[in-house]
């Protein structure tokens, strides 16, 4: 096999590469579609965040509009602080409202924003007053079950009274 | 007693001789290294050897890339029906390929289809004395015949496990949207959600390397130690398959328990 060729078909191979991993990092990956490029960051207490993770998206009226810096535990007000890092293409009112919700029945867990009415904006390292836990489905199930089972518990406590 | 005795010899015998030939092996990889210089001053035997290891591995790579992804495809549909996600497919398809079987499947057909190739013909080089007729040319047969060959596979490999987890997810996109009938857009888009660039696909590019690098080093000094009878170089590509098997399989656990945690 002369040189030529030989050169050819290993430039055929390395080409074959760079567009296949090309094609992984925009068409599979998500290097290009919801990259967040310069952002300012906000904070938020919440008493529970659930299953939020870091990276995770932040949007607003279902677009995504930034991305969860950090979650970390303050264990002195015994509430986890959530670093919001949010698009500077968007501002939102101060009186914006923060509540972690689920991609559907079992999706991840997003942060969404609902902007509220007042003039001004957020800046970079404000903090968001009003937030809103995450769902936990046990907590609500047991709440569930305790008020259905309600009534039938109200008579046991009215016949122990009646004894006592 | 002389069981016993026999027995321990044999456990530190064996002991002895692997833990020697992991010494031997990582003081060929620094003499690669030492040599490497040489061999990239003269790049075209890096070409000839890329052409061997990677172009010609091509065809199998791809035929089984697409048939692993139909596989998935079909598999992951008949799952997740069940669970009312058929959607999902596309993310299941993707990340099975970007971080595992992109990297190992191919690690496996390599040391297969290119590492028994190198150790035959190293070891039939020995026993045909090329080597020795290099040395007494003053020409060093690390630089003529191993850094070329390490260098190619450390090349190759990566770039065969990204068309292999490439032409996968095509499979299992034609599995899944053109003859099962998934939602197109759901496909892609799920798929683009839940794949990270630098997490997955960067981290699968990092376990190929390590897993070249293991594969054609193997297969190197399984050729080099080969007895030189022909005997001898057909136990050495047979234990070139195993040991490479075994310790990408191996490589591959550690790899991932640290990448994703």
């Amino acid at each position: 096999m002369d040189k030529v060729k030989l050169d050819i078909w290993v430039g055929i191979f390395v080409a074959l590469g760079i567009i296949a991993m090309f094609y992984l990092a925009t068409r599979v990956g998500n290097l290009t579609s919801n990259d967040v490029k310069k952002t300012y960051e906000v904070k938020a207490y919440f008493e529970n965040i659930g299953g939020l993770k870091p990276r995770a998206a932040v949007k607003a009226s279902g677009v995504v509009v930034g991305r969860i810096g950090s979650i970390v535990f303050d264990p002195e007000a015994f509430h986890a602080v959530v670093k919001i890092n949010i698009d500077d293409r968007y501002a939102f009112p101060t009186d914006t409202f923060a509540n972690i919700y689920t991609a559907g029945l079992l999706g991840e867990q997003y942060l969404s924003l609902e902007a509220g009415g007042d003039d001004v904006n957020l800046k970079a390292g404000d903090l968001i007053v009003h937030t809103q836990d995450a769902v936990v489905l046990e907590k609500l199930i047991s709440q569930f079950l305790y008020s259905s089972a309600g009534d039938d518990n109200d008579n046991d406590n009215d016949n122990d009274k009646d004894k006592d | 007693m002389n069981n016993i005795l026999n027995f321990l010899e044999k456990l530190g015998a064996s002991a002895r001789s692997s833990l020697s030939g992991l010494g031997s092996c990582t003081r060929l990889f620094f003499l690669t290294i030492i040599y490497s210089s040489d061999s990239f001053k003269r790049f075209n035997l890096i070409i000839k050897e890329i052409y061997f290891t990677g172009v010609l591995s091509l065809i199998i790579i791809i035929v089984s890339a697409f048939f692993v992804g139909m596989v998935l495809g079909l598999q992951g549909y008949y799952t997740l029906e069940k669970y009312g996600s058929s959607e999902a497919i596309g993310v299941l398809v993707a990340l099975a390929l970007v971080r595992e079987l992109g990297p190992v499947v191919t690690a496996l057909l390599f040391a297969g289809r290119a590492g028994t190739a190198i150790t035959a013909e190293i070891g039939l080089m020995k026993t045909t004395e090329q080597l020795s007729a290099m040395e007494m040319m003053a020409v060093s047969p690390i630089a003529r015949i191993v850094a070329p060959r390490f260098w190619a596979g450390m090349i190759s490999m990566p770039i065969l496990a990204t068309i292999f987890s490439m032409v996968g997810i095509l499979g299992g996109y034609f599995i899944a949207v053109l003859v099962i009938g998934v939602d197109d857009g759901a496909f892609w888009s799920q798929m683009q959600a839940n794949v990270d660039f630098h997490n997955d696909i960067v981290d699968g590019a990092i376990k190929s390397l390590v897993f070249g690098f293991a594969c054609t080093l193997i297969a190197l000094y399984q050729g080099l130690v080969a007895p030189p009878t022909a005997e001898g170089v057909s136990r050495a590509t047979t234990k070139t398959v195993v040991i490479s098997s075994l310790s990408v399989l191996g490589l591959d656990f550690v790899l991932t328990s640290f990448m994703f945690v």
